[in-house]
Order: structure tokens, then C-alpha cells, then sequence
């Protein structure tokens, strides 16, 4: 239907037919963000809870001399906190403007995959989990959900304090 | 656009809104010249680069404007039609300007209406028997805001024919209009009048008003500036916590100095971003001018501390609230001449304007001498507008019904005039304010007139902050919405009460309502300690306590706004980064308030009125605490004399000599019974109403506390017994109003006795002396809190006669510079004599100087300590009050 498409089933493969994908797990879940929006991979210490905030965010912390919020990347997928996290990694990215923090278990290589893998979400998948996806590449072992930066850190933050 | 068309038109449309201030001047005080001789020489400048330029547009206008100054300079009568004319001129010369800044080049068009105007009336003695342009009604051109006062004159031109030719006008092809048989009154081509009024009122703000050498700096240049500096000020910080922890003297002098050079180039850079408020007031003697003469009133500007600074990026959105009160003072406030003739006052009406500092914030004060607002209609108008029941409107004070009018959508006025009255404009101005961190308040008196007062930080970058702590977690505070800070604990001099489970503290007699900070951020439990700080904040009139667990010390933050997640949650107002690294969250003490005080406003909180206002003021609302003494009439008390509410052990009231006494805080309280009927209880719990008179305590022994309400006192039986001042209906039901001050003749004999158990507080006092009050009001509470005595002077005089007068010092801390004389010379002064020979002395410094240094030892100055180092200046403190305890 597009030229991408065409293009993908001819012989020479160019760069544009591959997107590279910075994956990070969560209770054991494969998830890959696109490296264009990542800015940088660190650990969150010396988080400052924000009272009265929504529950997603898990505080504001200061990396290098910024003001970063993190955001829980398993609140936002619905997941319970891990009960000891030691070492919280975190992923910087920017969403309008602003300097967030996504924190998740852990972070690991990157990959380069074929635009064509991905495919659309299973019908059946969580409505939560299915709104944050772009869609899932079939790994050799594994699936790896492709997660849709600017839905991740677009979330209500609206409930009023009490 | 090459530089010397740009640096034509900023210093043009400087000398136009001088001109434009000058011109109104000069209408009220014709006969002064050097008014007229200045407008006429800064016309004449611009006419003259504008014919250098090739400006021929302008030339033409500025030169016929200037021929007509020309004549009053001659003599001819200065009369306000041909001030208007000017004006008018003006207005067209700088919409050219900003369409020539927008294009590069000056547009098409004529100007023949205006210059014809402008040279007949100049030539008035010879009036042309040209046709007479329609002498139009004023309500024609809606947009204008021009009345005419009198007919027009041949030739003349009303200023709302000129207004419909700009709108009608076609377009560049200027074609002769057909509605206007006047030949004269030709549209000009260029129509476009609000983009260009935007504009100039955006370069308006940059100019200064006197002429002091300067070079024009682009503004980004200086907010980079400012980031970087912001930055500065943080590292320094971190490097000053890291060598706090670090006893490395070695590189501590290279830091002190760091720290000086810091301090200067943060408040130079400050320094640059500050502009004279005039600026924002600029407009306005024009604006009060043109209403005047259309609402057909008599009004008068007063402008006082123009001249008072503050941050470019707080005068930006102070300007146009300040615009906007100062039209409502004239459209609401001042009354027609004849009303004011009518009650006595002056046919002119006047309204002031006056800016000054006060600490760390600017305060702007708006006054009318109208007629004042009328409560009765906003009452009315709250409960047609269901902002409140017509039970509440009746039973809140004055203060809180005038808060009314910050409402959105709320106007009284009865007729919508082209310049109020459409109910927007005070909600936004209360907005604008607070979003920068100020607050407005309203005082008004019927028929005396209104004063707003606005408080804002004189700038939003930088500010002194009180860090403090809650459930482990640090946060801060606003240096300028706190007062003091008080130390909590039970069994201490300060401790938290309740009433009906409601904390609040006794402070220099009267209650103050205490939020603790653990409860409104959710982080706590059911139980709240009692123990801790008490940051004693003042927003408008509104004072409350916020309870917290510690104070650690001030410190200059860096003010970053809140992630847009987070802005909604309207506790805090921003974050930052502190010395060690960590980000903590800013507290917004208005947020606080409205969070707390929100559902009923401000009935929780209490109103810091004057005390003398508060009684001659019969419609006040006082809060009373009702208790049942002996019998079954109701007794009440004000709230306000009341230090405290207790519940004793009936079997801990001692007798002595028949007296009924009770151990309290460690010192003996007499009890009194409330009534001749009542006993005081020998078994079960005896209630008590504390009264206070500074460390003097009295109870006041009652059957049951009742209730707490807030009613009108109006007292309508003068009762023949002493211990009553009479009775009143309060809530529906008679109640007697007891007369605190019976009680303590009763008393008496126990009062002196238990004066004289008074053993002194171990705490040392500090004299602290310093010109600037900012810094006097900024270190006092952090002494406090650090549990000394503080007496403050402003100069070395003043200091000399507190020492002199007796007064009880232990450590003189004192700044080197001060107005009279060096804080050196106060220091030789006090070596001189022999009482003071040994006082122990802190210098604050805010340079460093190693000629100070040496004079400071040769004085015997314990320590030198740079003046914005709060920690160095504690840690000195500490270690003198070790070595002094030990002297002991």
C-alpha cells in the first residue's frame, strides 16, 4: 500500500526499513522503545516523592542539574511495584517539552528490527497494555511489545487533591 | 531592516510615550514651559531623523504637530481639543512606526485629515469656510473612546469619523469613501490599527524613563545571563554543603571568596533585569485622561515611587491588572462631580498610585477617594450568583464580602459602560497576580473610597527560601510569606491545642489555626505529633501556622517550574535543586489557604484585622466560645482573649488558703469559678478557659464547653453585675457575655505570686544589628527557631541605646557596613567601655577583605561571617554558646 512496503520485499534493504529499538523489561516482559526518543539510560536515585501527584509518578529527581519526572512504567501498565528495587533504572525521554524518567527493571540492548515485523497487538490484549502499544515483533524467543512513547507519558493527571 | 532604522524606531517610540505623558501634563498646567519646550523639542527630533530617513509620511505629521506647539509656544490658548488633536497625531505616528518595524518600510496612505486638522487649528485666528464635517454623535464608533466635549470646529475632523474611515476603508487602493461628503477626511490606506497597537504597547515596556548612559541589550542576552547565573548560585551551593561536611580549611577560603564573587554577580545580574514600575504606568495618565473625559468625570493621578525597581518579567504581568484597577478606581470608585459635590467632597476625584519595597516583596497600593464598594449590592449580587446563601453573605465580615468582586463574572456596576462593568477583569487580575506569587487585598470604606493593595516578590527567579522538613522529606517555603517560626512541644511554652479535634496554638494571645504540612500533603497517619515548628504565614490577611517536623535553615533557590503532570496539584508552586543535590518541592502558601480554606473560605482562618478597626467596626462578626458557667444561662466569651481550653484532673486542683490553685506548665495557676453559683469540682475532670497576659496565666473554671460560633455581638443589656458586660443573643438564644477583666482583681494576690516564680529562660540573646530590614526579617525567625532571644537594631546608634538602655545581650552579631557608622566603629565603641569590653561580637562581611580581616581581629570580633551564609553565621553562634556555657 505504501512505498515502504514496496520496498521492503525488493532486494537491496536500506536503512529506512529498520527502526532500532531500545528494550527494557518489566515483570519479565520485553518492551522496546525507539531509540530516537530516547535520550539517555541511567539510575534513578534520590527520587522526591511528590505528594498528592497521581499515582504514576513516582517523584522528580535531579539528573544533572535537570529536573526529571518519573514516571513508573509499571504503574502505568497496571503492574504492582516490585517489593525490593534496589538499583531502578530509568530511561530519559522527552514528551512536549519536558524531561521524563521512565522507570523500569531493567534495561537492555538495543535491536534492530524490520519495520515489516511489527504487527498489530493481539485483539485480545489487556486495554491498558494495548493503548500504550504500537504493536509486537516476533522474536526468536521472545515477543517484544513496542511501546508508544507519547501515550505512555500522556495520562490524566486531573484528579483533584484533596 | 538596517541598524539605524532600528535604533530610530525604539528611540522614537520612547520620545512618543514620553511625549504622550508630558502632553497630559502640560494640558493641566499649560503655562508651564519647560513642559511645552521638552515636547516640543522631542517632536522636533523626530521630525528631524524622520526627513534624515526619507520618512515623508511621518515628517509631514510630526511637522504639522510640531507647528501647532509651535503656536502654543506663541501663546495661543491650550485647549483640549487640540491636546486631543495631538494625541490623535501621535496615535497615527505610532501605528506608521510599528507597521514600518514590521515591513521595513513606511506604509502608504495620507494623512491629510490630520494634518489638515492639525494646521487649521494652528491657523485658528483665519478659520477656513471649508465644509464643516458632520459634527457625528459620539455613539457612532462604538471602538472609539473618544467624547467630544464641545461642537467640532470648522474643519475639524470628530475622531469617530476617523474611526469609521479606518474601518471602512477599503484596503491600499484608497478609494474615496461615500458615506463622507467631506473631502477633507480621506481614509487612510492603512487599516490595520490593533496589531499595530500590540505591538508598540510591547515595545513600550523596555524603555527607561530617565536618560542615564546605557547600551541596549537584547533581553534573551540577559535571561541566558540570568539561567547561567541561576546555575552559579547552585553549584556554589553544592560546593558549600560538601565543605560543610568536609573540615578541609584548606580551599575554604577560596570557596568564601567564590561564594562573595557569587552573591555580587547574582545581584548584578539581578540588578539588570530591574526596571522602575513606571514603566507600567507609563499609559496610564493618558488612559485616566481619556476616561475622564468620557465618563464626563473630574480625576486626578497621583503616582508615587515610580522610580521603585523590579524584575522586567514581574512588571510584564503586573501591567495591565494595574491598567485595569486603575480604570475600575475611575469608572466605580470616583463619582460624578456633582455627587461628590453633593456629600462634601472635593469636584476632583483622586487616584494614587504608590509603589515601594517592603523586604523582599514590592508593594503597589491603588487608592480612590470614590465612593467606596457598596457590600450591600455585593451581597445581593453573591447570593442572586449562588456563590453563597443569603445565612452565610449575612453572617461574613466586610473583608470577606469585598473578596466577593475577585469572583469571575461578578460586577455590581448597573450599566455597562465601553470601559467596565462587563464582569471580566477582577478574577483575572487576582489570577495574574497569584500566579506570580502575589496577593491583592481590598480596603474600603463607604463613601471614603477603595485601596487595593498588591504584594508581589520583586522577582520570580531567585528567592529566599525556608527549608523544613515533614515525615523525612524536605520541602520549601517562601521567605516572604513567613513571619516567624515558633517551636512546638508539649509541656513547652508553645503547644498545640484542640478544639473539637481542630489544632490550633496560642500566640501573643490570640489563636492561630495550625494546618500541619503532614496532613494536607496525605502522607500521614490519624495521628499527628504535636511536636515540631510552627511556620507562622500571613497570605493576604489570612495568618495560619503550617506545622511541620523541622527547620534546617534558609537558602537562595532557584525557582523551576512544575512538570505540567504535576501543576495541578496547586500545593506547590514549583521545585528546585538544593546545595546537596536534591530536588525538593516549593510550597505556594496561597494554594496552601485555598486548600485548607476551601468549602468556606475564609471562616477558618483567622482575619488579621486591626484591632481598632475591628471594634469600630459594629457589623464585624466575632467568634465566641460559648460554656455553660453555674445554672443554666449560657455564658460566652470573644474567641480572641482565650489563650486556651483545658480539662483538668479535678483531684490535681490544689487548695491553698482556700484558693483554688493548679499546677500548669510548671507554675501554679489560680482557678476561678465563672459563676458564684458554681463549684469548682473535687472529683472527675474540671473544664477551664485559659486567659493570658503575657507569662501570667488565670483559669477560668466552667461547667461545659459548648460551642464555638461566629456571630454579630451585639450586646443589648448592660447587666448590673460586675462579672457580665451584658448580654446578647447569640445563635438564637440569650447568653451572657462575661467581663474577662472581673476575674482577675479575684486573682490578683496569685498573679504576683506566681510573676515572681518566673525563673529566666536559659535562652542567650542576640542583638542583631543591620540596615536592611529584608535581612533583619530574614535571619530573626531562623535565630528563633534556633531558640535565641532576638533584638534587632537598624543602626549603630540605635544599638548603642538598646545595649545602653540595660537591655540583656550575650552575642552582638552586626554588619560591617552600616548607615551611620561602621560596624567597626560600633564595635571600638563598645570595647571602649568597660561593660562591654568582652562581648562576644559576629561581623557579618559582604566582602572579603583582608584589611577587614586584620581589623576585625584587632578588635577582638569573635568571628567574621559572610552576610548571606546563614550556616556559618549558626555554627559560629553554636560554638560561642558552647564556649559561653562552659564560661558559666
Amino acid at each position: 500500500m505504501t512505498s515502504a512496503n514496496a520496498n521492503s520485499h525488493g532486494t537491496s534493504k536500506t536503512v529506512a526499513d529498520h527502526l532500532e529499538y531500545v528494550t527494557v523489561t518489566v515483570q519479565g516482559q520485553m518492551l522496546g522503545l525507539p531509540i530516537d526518543r530516547v535520550h539517555d539510560v541511567f539510575v534513578a536515585a534520590d527520587i522526591t516523592t511528590v505528594p498528592l501527584a497521581s499515582s504514576e509518578i513516582v517523584g522528580l529527581l535531579n539528573l544533572r542539574g535537570r529536573v526529571v519526572t518519573a514516571v513508573s512504567l509499571r504503574r502505568r501498565l497496571g503492574i504492582p511495584d516490585l517489593v525490593v528495587a534496589d538499583r531502578r533504572m530509568a530511561v530519559g525521554l522527552e514528551h512536549r517539552g519536558e524531561s521524563y524518567g521512565l522507570l523500569v527493571d531493567e534495561v537492555g540492548e538495543v535491536l534492530k528490527l524490520e519495520i515489516d515485523g511489527l504487527q498489530p497487538n493481539p485483539v485480545h490484549l489487556d486495554a491498558r497494555w494495548a493503548g500504550l502499544s504500537r504493536g509486537v515483533h516476533q522474536l526468536q524467543d521472545r515477543l517484544l511489545i513496542i511501546l508508544d512513547v507519547d501515550a505512555v507519558l500522556a495520562f490524566e493527571t486531573q484528579k483533584q487533591a484533596a | 531592516m538596517d541598524d539605524l532604522l532600528r535604533e530610530f524606531l525604539t528611540e522614537t517610540s520612547e520620545h512618543l510615550d514620553t511625549v504622550d505623558v508630558e502632553l497630559v501634563r502640560f494640558e493641566q498646567d499649560p503655562n508651564n514651559e519647560t513642559i511645552l519646550r521638552n515636547i516640543f523639542r522631542l517632536v522636533h527630533t523626530i521630525k528631524g531623523t524622520c526627513g534624515f530617513l526619507g520618512l515623508p509620511r511621518l515628517e509631514a505629521l510630526a511637522h504639522a504637530a510640531e507647528t501647532l506647539m509651535g503656536k502654543f509656544r506663541d501663546g495661543m490658548p491650550v485647549t483640549t481639543d487640540a491636546v486631543s488633536l495631538i494625541l490623535a497625531t501621535l496615535d497615527r505616528i505610532k501605528d506608521i512606526l510599528a507597521e514600518l518595524e514590521r515591513n521595513g518600510v513606511e506604509p502608504d496612505g495620507l494623512d491629510n485629515d490630520l494634518i489638515d486638522s492639525l494646521e487649521q487649528m494652528a491657523s485658528q485666528e483665519v478659520p477656513l469656510e471649508a465644509p464643516v464635517a458632520p459634527a457625528a454623535e459620539p455613539e457612532v464608533g462604538t471602538l472609539s473612546y473618544q467624547v467630544l466635549e464641545r461642537a467640532l470646529l470648522p474643519g475639524e475632523v470628530s475622531l469617530d469619523e476617523l474611526e469609521r474611515a479606518f474601518r471602512e476603508a477599503p484596503g491600499p487602493e484608497a478609494r474615496a469613501p461615500k458615506m463622507t461628503p467631506d473631502p477633507r477626511s480621506k481614509p487612510p490606506a492603512e487599516t490595520d490599527k490593533k496589531p499595530a497597537a500590540s505591538a508598540e504597547s510591547g515595545e513600550g515596556s523596555d524603555t527607561p524613563i530617565s536618560k542615564v548612559q546605557t547600551i541596549r541589550v537584547n533581553v534573551d542576552t540577559l535571561e541566558h545571563l540570568m539561567t547561567m547565573v541561576s546555575e552559579l548560585v547552585l553549584t556554589r551551593n553544592q560546593l558549600l554543603e560538601i565543605s560543610r561536611r568536609f573540615d578541609d580549611t584548606g580551599y575554604k577560603v577560596p570557596l568564601q571568596r567564590l561564594s562573595h564573587v557569587t552573591a555580587e554577580l547574582q545581584e548584578g545580574v539581578m540588578r539588570t533585569r530591574m526596571q522602575p514600575i513606571g514603566n507600567a504606568w507609563q499609559k496610564l495618565p493618558r488612559v485616566v485622561r481619556d476616561l475622564s473625559a468620557e465618563l464626563s468625570k473630574k480625576i486626578e493621578l497621583v503616582m508615587q515611587g515610580a522610580e521603585t525597581e523590579l524584575d522586567r518579567q514581574v512588571l510584564e504581568v503586573i501591567k495591565d491588572p494595574l491598567t485595569h484597577m486603575v480604570r475600575n478606581s475611575a469608572d466605580h470608585g470616583i463619582e460624578l462631580p456633582r455627587d461628590r459635590k453633593a456629600t462634601g467632597k472635593p469636584e476632583r476625584g483622586t487616584i494614587r498610585l504608590n509603589a515601594y519595597h517592603e523586604g523582599g516583596t514590592i508593594t503597589i497600593e491603588i487608592a480612590d477617594d470614590g465612593r467606596g464598594l457598596n457590600y450591600a449590592a455585593i451581597r445581593r449580587k453573591a447570593v442572586e450568583r449562588g456563590v453563597a446563601s443569603e445565612a452565610e453573605v449575612e453572617r461574613m465580615s466586610e473583608a470577606q464580602v469585598a473578596k466577593f468582586i475577585f469572583h469571575p463574572g461578578f460586577s455590581t456596576a448597573n450599566a455597562i459602560t465601553s470601559v467596565s462593568g462587563r464582569g471580566v477583569g477582577m478574577d483575572v487580575v487576582k489570577t495574574n497576580i497569584e500566579l506570580i506569587g502575589g496577593t491583592v487585598d481590598i480596603r474600603s470604606e463607604q463613601g471614603r473610597g477603595t485601596t487595593f493593595t498588591i504584594k508581589i516578590p520583586l522577582t520570580l527567579a531567585i528567592v529566599a527560601a525556608l527549608i523544613v522538613s515533614s515525615k523525612d522529606q524536605r520541602f520549601a517555603i517562601p521567605q516572604v510569606a513567613v513571619l516567624e517560626l515558633v517551636r512546638v512541644a508539649p509541656g513547652s511554652e508553645h503547644t498545640i491545642e484542640r478544639i473539637n479535634g481542630t489544632p490550633v496554638l496560642r500566640l501573643r494571645e490570640r489563636l492561630l489555626p495550625i494546618v500541619p504540612l503532614s496532613k494536607v500533603l496525605g502522607v500521614d497517619g490519624d495521628e499527628v505529633a504535636d511536636e515540631g515548628f510552627v511556620v507562622v504565614t500571613q497570605v493576604g490577611r489570612q495568618r495560619f501556622g503550617i506545622l511541620v517536623d523541622g527547620v534546617f535553615h534558609t537558602e537562595e533557590i532557584v525557582v523551576k517550574p512544575m512538570s505540567s503532570k504535576l501543576r495541578h496539584i496547586q500545593l506547590f508552586s514549583g521545585n528546585t535543586i538544593l546545595g546537596d543535590g536534591a530536588v525538593v518541592l516549593i510550597i505556594d502558601p496561597n494554594g496552601l489557604a485555598r486548600m485548607v480554606g476551601s468549602g468556606s473560605e475564609d471562616s477558618q482562618f483567622q482575619n488579621d484585622e486591626n484591632p481598632e478597626q475591628a471594634s469600630v467596626d459594629d457589623e464585624e462578626a466575632t467568634t465566641l466560645l460559648v460554656f455553660r458557667g453555674g445554672g443554666e444561662s449560657l455564658k460566652a466569651v470573644p474567641l480572641s482573649l482565650v489563650t486556651r481550653l483545658e480539662e483538668i484532673a479535678a483531684d490535681t486542683i490544689e487548695w491553698l488558703g482556700g484558693r483554688p490553685l493548679v499546677q500548669y506548665r510548671g507554675r501554679l495557676m489560680p482557678l476561678v469559678a465563672s459563676d458564684e453559683a458554681m463549684e469548682i469540682k473535687r472529683e472527675g475532670l474540671q473544664a477551664l478557659v485559659v486567659f493570658s497576659d503575657g507569662d501570667l496565666s488565670m483559669g477560668l473554671a466552667v461547667e461545659e464547653i459548648v460551642d464555638i460560633v461566629e456571630d454579630k455581638l451585639e450586646i443589648e443589656l448592660v447587666a448590673e453585675r460586675s462579672d457580665l458586660v451584658g448580654s446578647a443573643v447569640v445563635r438564637g438564644r440569650a447568653t451572657e457575655v462575661v467581663n474577662v477583666a472581673h476575674y482577675l482583681p479575684l486573682v490578683h494576690e496569685a498573679w504576683m505570686r506566681s510573676a515572681a516564680n518566673r525563673a529566666d529562660a536559659a535562652a542567650k540573646s542576640i542583638l542583631l544589628v543591620d540596615d536592611s530590614a529584608f535581612f533583619r526579617d530574614m535571619l530573626t525567625p531562623v535565630l528563633k527557631a534556633s531558640g535565641y532571644k532576638v533584638h534587632a537594631a537598624a543602626r549603630a546608634e540605635e544599638a548603642l541605646q538598646t545595649l545602653g538602655a540595660g537591655t540583656h545581650v550575650d552575642v552582638l552579631v552586626t554588619a560591617i557596613d552600616l548607615p551611620d557608622r561602621s560596624g567597626f566603629e560600633l564595635v571600638e565603641a563598645l570595647r571602649g567601655s568597660t561593660r562591654f569590653a568582652a562581648l562576644p561580637v559576629i561581623a557579618l562581611a559582604v566582602r572579603h577583605d583582608s584589611r577587614q580581616i586584620a581589623q576585625a581581629h584587632k578588635l577582638r570580633v569573635t568571628e567574621l561571617v559572610a552576610k548571606f551564609d546563614r550556616h556559618g553565621l549558626l555554627s559560629a553562634l553554636s560554638e560561642l554558646h558552647g564556649s559561653l556555657e562552659e564560661a558559666a
